[in-house]
C-alpha cells in the first residue's frame, strides 16, 4: 500500500484560482518524496489538502491507507506536519510546545515528558528547552518545530519548506535529521524550492508548476530525460565564432553563456578529447573546460520554460494570496 | 469512548492554561483587561460618587460597592476581546494549523479557549472583589455573594469569550477583532454597568432593559449591594447561557468556513 496516493487533486479558490490542477502522484512507504516548484506553484495548497487543512475541490487522496476527507482523523493520527516558516508560538518554551504536541495526540503525560525530553536532546536543544521559542534563531525554530511533528511517531511526515530562509549550516542539520528520520522508516513528503535540497534528499521529485505536475521521476532519471552534458569552453583570445563552429560539427551547440562557448557532448567525457584536439588545430586558444552533468534546474527549464533559481531571485519571497489571507499556494 | 472524552478533556485544559499563559505573558493582552477598568472605575468612583444620592439610585452603601460589578463586566468584555486577539494571532502565524492537523475535535480548539477567558474572568473578579476590600465595600450577602459573584463571572467570561473567537476564527486578523474595542465600549454603556437603568434617558433605557449584558452585570451585583435574588442570578444565568450558544453557534459555523475554504 502507497503511504500517499493522490489521484486528480484539484483546489479552485474563489475567483476560479486553480492552485491545483488534477494532481495525480504516489509516494511508497519508506520513500522522500521531494515536491519541488517556485513560490505560488501548487506546494503549500496540496499539503494542506493532504494534511486535511484544506478540502480539495475535485479528485481523491489516501494517506496512511484513510481518505483525506472522509477519514481525517486517521490521517491526522498517521502524520506529522511541519508547515512553512514553522507555526510556532514565540511566547511558549520549546519543551511546552513538545508536550502540548504529545497531549493534542492522546499521549499520556508521562510518556508525553518522556518523549519531549528525548526529542529535544535529538534536536540539540536540551539546553535551550525552557526558553521562548521567540527568543530561538531561525534554525533552532525548525528543529523544534521538526521535533514537535515527531512526538507521536508519525508514519509520514509532511515538511513543507522545512529550510527556506534558513543559512547554509542550519539547512545541512535539518537534512541530515529528514536523513536519519527516513532511515528509522518514516516516509517524508517534503516542499521544497530549492534544488540541491530536491537533489540531496529525495528518493523521487514531482516537479510542480502552476498547479501541475510536469515531472516526475528519481533525480537520475530526471537528469537523465533532459539530455546529455555540456562542456563549456571558456577562450583565452576571444575567438568565440571560430570556437562556435569548430564545436558545431563535434555536437549540439547550445547558445553561449558568459563568453563561453557551449556544446552538449552525447558521449560525455569521452568526447573531450575530440573537442580539445579540434580546437587546437583550428589555433584556438582555450583558458578552462569545464564537462557540466544535467542538473534539476535544467529538467526544470526543460519542462517549464524558466530557470527555478532565477526565478526566485527575481520574484524573491513573493507570495499568491488566496482567499483573502497571505498563504502561499 | 470514555477515553476518547478524556483526551478532549485534556486537550481543552492543556489549550485553556496554555491561553492563560499567552495573556499574562503578553502584557498588550493583560493591560486593557486589569489596567482600564482599575483607572475607569478609579475615575468614575472618584468623580461620580455624589450619584448614589440620586433619586431612583439603588440603595448602596457607596457608588464603588454599585460599580464593583461594572467594572467586573467591563473586564470580562476586554477579555474576551483580548482571548478573539489571541486567536487571531494563533491564526495569522499558523499556530491554529497545528491545532488543526491533530486528531483532536475542532470544538475543543475553541474550548480550549474559552476555558482561558474563563479563568481570566474568574481572575478579574477576585481582583476587584478585592480592591472593593481593600476600600471598605461592604458584601451584603458576605463569603456565599462573593462566591457567586466570581462563578457567575466566570461562566460570563467563557460567553463572552465565544464572540471573541467568533469574530476571531471568521476574520482570522486580529486587527479585525480589535476593531471591536470601541464596540466593546458602547454596549457597556448601554447596559445597567455604570449607571442604574432607572436613571437612563430613552433611547438608552430600552435598550439598557433588554441588553444581556445588563442581565449578567445585575446578576453579579445582587449578592454585592443586597440580598440573594433567585430571579436575578436566573436571569443573568439564562443571558449567561444565550450568550455563550450564540458565541458557540458562531464559532463553529466560523470553523467550518475556515476548513472549507482555506481562510
Amino acid at each position: 500500500m502507497p503511504a500517499i496516493e493522490v489521484e486528480g487533486m484539484e483546489r479552485t479558490f474563489e475567483g476560479d484560482v486553480r492552485a491545483v490542477q488534477g494532481v495525480d502522484l504516489e509516494v511508497a512507504e519508506g520513500e522522500i518524496y521531494g515536491f519541488l516548484g517556485p513560490n505560488g506553484a501548487g506546494k503549500t495548497t496540496m499539503v494542506r489538502m493532504l494534511t486535511t487543512l484544506l478540502l480539495p475541490t475535485g479528485g481523491r487522496a489516501t494517506v496512511a491507507g484513510h481518505d483525506v476527507v472522509r477519514e481525517a482523523p486517521a490521517v491526522r493520527r498517521a502524520i506529522g506536519v511541519a508547515l512553512q516558516e514553522a507555526a510556532l508560538d514565540p511566547l511558549m518554551t520549546g519543551r511546552e510546545l513538545i508536550r502540548l504536541q504529545a497531549t493534542l495526540h492522546a499521549i499520556p503525560r508521562d510518556e508525553g515528558r518522556r518523549r519531549a525530553d528525548s526529542l529535544l536532546e535529538r534536536v540539540d536543544l536540551t539546553d535551550a528547552a525552557d526558553r521562548r521559542i521567540g527568543t530561538y534563531s531561525g534554525g533552532m525554530q525548525r528543529r523544534v518545530d521538526l521535533a514537535a511533528a515527531l512526538v507521536h511517531e508519525p508514519q509520514v511526515l509532511f515538511l513543507d519548506e522545512p529550510t527556506t530562509g534558513l543559512d547554509p549550516v542550519s539547512r545541512k542539520g535539518i537534512w541530515e535529521e529528514v536523513t536519519s528520520l527516513n532511515r528509522e522508516g518514516t516516509t517524508v513528503f517534503l516542499t521544497t524550492q530549492y534544488l540541491e535540497e530536491a537533489d540531496q534528499l529525495a528518493n523521487r521529485v514531482g516537479i510542480i508548476d502552476n498547479g501541475r505536475i510536469v515531472a516526475e521521476g528519481t533525480p537520475g532519471q530526471l537528469k537523465a530525460e533532459v539530455g546529455h552534458p555540456h562542456l563549456e569552453v571558456t577562450l583565452a583570445d576571444g575567438l568565440v565564432e571560430q570556437a562556435e563552429r569548430v564545436c558545431a560539427t563535434l555536437g549540439k551547440p547550445l547558445p553561449s553563456k558568459d563568453g563561453k562557448v557551449l556544446i552538449e557532448l552525447e558521449e560525455g567525457a569521452a568526447g573531450v578529447a575530440a573537442v580539445v584536439r579540434a580546437l587546437d588545430e583550428a589555433g584556438v586558444l582555450v583558458e578552462s573546460l569545464d564537462l557540466v552533468k544535467p542538473s534539476l534546474d535544467d529538467v526544470f527549464v526543460e519542462k517549464t520554460g524558466y530557470h527555478l533559481e532565477a526565478d526566485e531571485e527575481e520574484t524573491g519571497e513573493q507570495e499568491a494570496p488566496v482567499e483573502g489571507r497571505g498563504e502561499r499556494a | 469512548m470514555r477515553s476518547r472524552l478524556t483526551a478532549n478533556l485534556r486537550v481543552i485544559f492543556a489549550l485553556g492554561i496554555r491561553s492563560v499563559k499567552q495573556t499574562f505573558r503578553r502584557p498588550q493582552l493583560m493591560a486593557p483587561i486589569i489596567v482600564f477598568p482599575t483607572l475607569l472605575l478609579a475615575i468614575q468612583t472618584g468623580g461620580a460618587g455624589g450619584a448614589v444620592d440620586l433619586p431612583g439610585f439603588p440603595p448602596v452603601d457607596s457608588f464603588l460597592q454599585f460599580m464593583l460589578a461594572g467594572a467586573i463586566l467591563q473586564s470580562l468584555m476586554l477579555a474576551g476581546n483580548s482571548g478573539g486577539i489571541a486567536l487571531a494571532v494563533d491564526i495569522e502565524m499558523g499556530f491554529t494549523d497545528r491545532l488543526f492537523a491533530a486528531p483532536i475535535s475542532r470544538s475543543a480548539i475553541v474550548l480550549g479557549r474559552l476555558v482561558g477567558t474563563s479563568v481570566l474572568g474568574a481572575f478579574t473578579a477576585v481582583w476587584f472583589i478585592a480592591i472593593g476590600l481593600i476600600f471598605g465595600v461592604h458584601f451584603e450577602e458576605g463569603v456565599l455573594g462573593v462566591l457567586v459573584a466570581i462563578v457567575l463571572a466566570t461562566l460570563a467570561g467563557m460567553a463572552i469569550g465565544g464572540l471573541g473567537a467568533a469574530i476571531a476564527l471568521r476574520s482570522g486578523r486580529a486587527s479585525v477583532v480589535q476593531g471591536f474595542f470601541p464596540l466593546v465600549f458602547v454596549v457597556l454603556f448601554l447596559s445597567s454597568a455604570f449607571f442604574p437603568e432607572a436613571l437612563m434617558v430613552e433611547p438608552a433605557k430600552t435598550i439598557a432593559k433588554y441588553n444581556p449584558l445588563s442581565f449578567i452585570v445585575e446578576g453579579i451585583r445582587d449578592p454585592v449591594i443586597s440580598s440573594f435574588s433567585a430571579s436575578e442570578i436566573g436571569a443573568a444565568l439564562l443571558a449567561i447561557a444565550g450568550l455563550a450558544a450564540l458565541g458557540l453557534g458562531l464559532s463553529a459555523a466560523a470553523l467550518r468556513h475556515r476548513v472549507r475554504t482555506g481562510g
